[in-house]
C-alpha cells in the first residue's frame, strides 16, 4: 500500500514537472511589444493548435471572429459577419508575426478607430463590465491557437 | 426570404468588391436597408429621408427598413402588432384613478388623442421645473407624483411601457422633432460624446456599428442606424415591449461595457442625441423589431 502511494505521488510529481517543464509562463499582455507591426515570438513559447483555434474563432464568447469576418472555409457555420474584410486567403496577406500583432492589439496596427478589439490587452479600457475588468478577451495560448488556424487560410 | 425584397441593394453589393467572396458563400445575406414602404391603415410613414447637410448620415433609414419581411409585416397591421396589447392597457390606465389626489390622467388631460398628439415626437424635452430634459417616462412619473399623488412606476414596468406606448401611439406618423438648441445644447453634446466614445472590453462606440457599419451583418444581426423613433417597441427577442434605455443597456452589455443607469442623465442625453439623428422619421410607436 505504502509503495503504491509512493508510486502515485511520484507519478503525480513527474506529471507536474512535465507540465511545468513544457510550458514557460506566457508573456503578460502588458509586456507584449509590437515592433514594426509584428510580434515575432509565440506568446507562450508553444506552437498553437489550429484545431482549437478554429473553435475559438467561431466561439461567440471567445474570438467570435465570425461576428465581423466571413470565412468561406467555415461553411458549417451560419451567419458570417460583414464588418471586417473576408478572411479568405488571409495567410497569403499577413505572415504569422504580423497576424499575432493584429490579434493582440489591432488598434496599434489599424488605428484607434478600428472596430477590431484588442484580444490580448488588459488595460486601457473605459467602463469595462466588472467581470471583464483587467482581463484580456483571449488567453495567450488561445491567441496562438487562433493564429495557427488563420495560417491555414491560404 | 424573398430576394426581390432586397434587389435594391444589389448595386451596393456589386460596388463592394470585398463582399464578392461573401456573396459566393451559402450563408450570405444581402447587405443594406431595403426600400419597402411602411403603410399602416392607408397612411404611409416616412422611413427614409435625406440626412441634413454636413450631418453624419447621407440617408436616414428607420430600423424598420433593416428588418426582414416577416418582422416588417407584423407592423403593417395593428392587429398583428403585439405592441397594441400594451396600447390598449395604456388606454385603460389613462382613465383609471390612482393616488391620493383621486385623479386619473384623463382628469386633467382629457382625450389623449387630442392632448397627447405630437408629445412623443418631441421627447426628451426640456423641463423648466426639473432644470433638465426629461424622457417621456420621467414626465409620466412627475405627473403621477406631483399631480396625482400616486406612486411612480418603474421604468420597465408593464404599466409604464403601456402608458408610453399609448401616449406614443398618438404621435404615430408625425416626424421626430426634438429640440437641440438653447438649454438642450449642452445635453445634446453630452449625448454625442457618449455616442462616439469607445467603451467596454470590445472597445466599441455606438458610431462604430450604427454609423460606419449600418447595413452590414454582425454575425446574425443586421446592423441598423440605431434610430429610436419606434420606442417603446415590441422586440421578438424580448417577447415584450421595451424602452429605448433598455436597448441602450443591452447594446452596452454586448460590448462588455458597464451600462449607464436606465433613466439616468447619461441615457437621457444619449436618447436626445440619438433622437436628433433621426429627425424627420415618422414616430412608429409601438414598432416591431427582432
Amino acid at each position: 500500500m505504502e509503495r503504491m502511494l509512493c508510486a502515485v505521488v511520484a507519478c503525480l510529481m513527474a506529471l507536474g514537472l512535465s507540465i511545468n517543464g513544457a510550458s514557460a509562463d506566457p508573456v503578460a499582455a502588458a509586456d507584449v511589444k509590437i515592433i514594426d507591426g509584428e510580434v515575432k515570438t509565440s506568446l507562450t513559447g508553444q506552437p498553437g493548435s489550429a484545431v482549437k483555434g478554429a473553435e475559438w474563432f467561431k466561439n461567440r464568447k471567445l474570438g467570435n471572429c465570425l461576428a465581423c469576418h466571413a470565412n468561406p472555409k467555415m461553411t458549417d457555420e451560419q451567419f458570417h459577419g460583414e464588418v471586417g474584410p473576408s478572411l479568405e486567403g488571409v495567410a497569403d496577406r499577413w505572415n504569422e508575426a504580423q497576424m499575432r500583432a493584429i490579434v493582440v492589439n489591432a488598434k496599434e496596427i489599424f488605428g484607434e478607430q478600428s472596430m477590431m478589439p484588442a484580444f490580448y490587452r488588459t488595460t486601457g479600457y473605459t467602463r469595462p463590465l466588472k467581470k471583464f475588468a483587467g482581463k484580456s478577451i483571449l488567453s495567450a495560448q488561445q491567441v496562438e491557437d487562433i493564429i495557427a488556424y488563420l495560417q491555414t487560410l491560404k | 426570404m424573398a430576394t426581390g425584397l432586397f434587389s435594391s441593394t444589389a448595386a451596393k453589393l456589386v460596388a463592394a468588391a470585398g463582399l464578392a467572396a461573401l456573396a459566393a458563400s451559402a450563408t450570405a445575406v444581402l447587405a443594406g436597408p431595403n426600400d419597402n414602404k411602411l403603410v399602416v391603415d392607408g397612411k404611409e410613414y416616412v422611413t427614409k429621408l435625406p440626412g441634413p447637410e454636413g450631418g453624419p448620415l447621407k440617408t436616414i433609414y428607420s430600423g424598420w427598413n433593416f428588418r426582414n419581411e416577416a418582422t416588417q409585416a407584423m407592423q403593417l397591421d395593428d392587429f398583428d402588432n403585439p405592441g397594441f396589447v400594451n396600447v390598449e392597457t395604456g388606454e385603460q390606465l389613462w382613465s383609471a384613478v390612482d393616488g391620493e389626489a383621486g385623479k386619473s390622467c384623463a382628469s386633467c388631460h382629457n382625450d389623449a388623442s387630442e392632448s397627447m398628439k405630437g408629445v412623443r415626437a418631441q421627447m426628451p424635452k426640456w423641463n423648466e421645473k426639473a432644470g433638465k430634459p426629461l424622457a417621456l417616462e420621467q414626465v409620466v412619473n412627475a405627473c403621477r407624483e406631483t399631480n396625482m399623488k400616486a406612486k411612480p412606476w418603474k421604468w420597465e414596468s408593464n404599466e409604464m411601457l403601456s402608458m408610453t406606448a399609448f401616449i406614443g401611439s398618438h404621435s404615430r406618423g408625425m416626424p421626430v422633432n426634438v429640440k437641440t438648441d438653447g438649454p438642450m445644447k449642452e445635453w445634446w453634446q453630452k449625448g454625442k460624446d457618449i455616442y462616439y466614445k469607445q467603451v467596454g472590453q470590445l472597445d466599441m462606440s455606438c458610431a462604430g456599428c450604427h454609423e460606419q457599419n449600418f447595413g452590414n451583418m454582425i454575425r446574425a444581426d443586421h446592423l441598423s442606424q440605431g434610430h429610436i423613433n419606434g420606442f417603446p417597441l415590441y422586440r421578438s427577442k424580448w417577447q415584450k415591449l421595451g424602452s429605448a434605455h433598455r436597448r441602450f443597456k443591452g447594446c452596452m452589455k454586448n460590448i462588455r461595457a458597464t451600462p449607464y443607469k436606465v433613466g439616468g442623465d447619461e441615457f437621457v442625453a444619449l436618447e436626445l442625441y440619438v433622437a436628433s439623428r433621426g429627425q424627420g422619421l415618422s414616430v412608429e410607436t409601438p414598432a416591431v423589431r427582432n
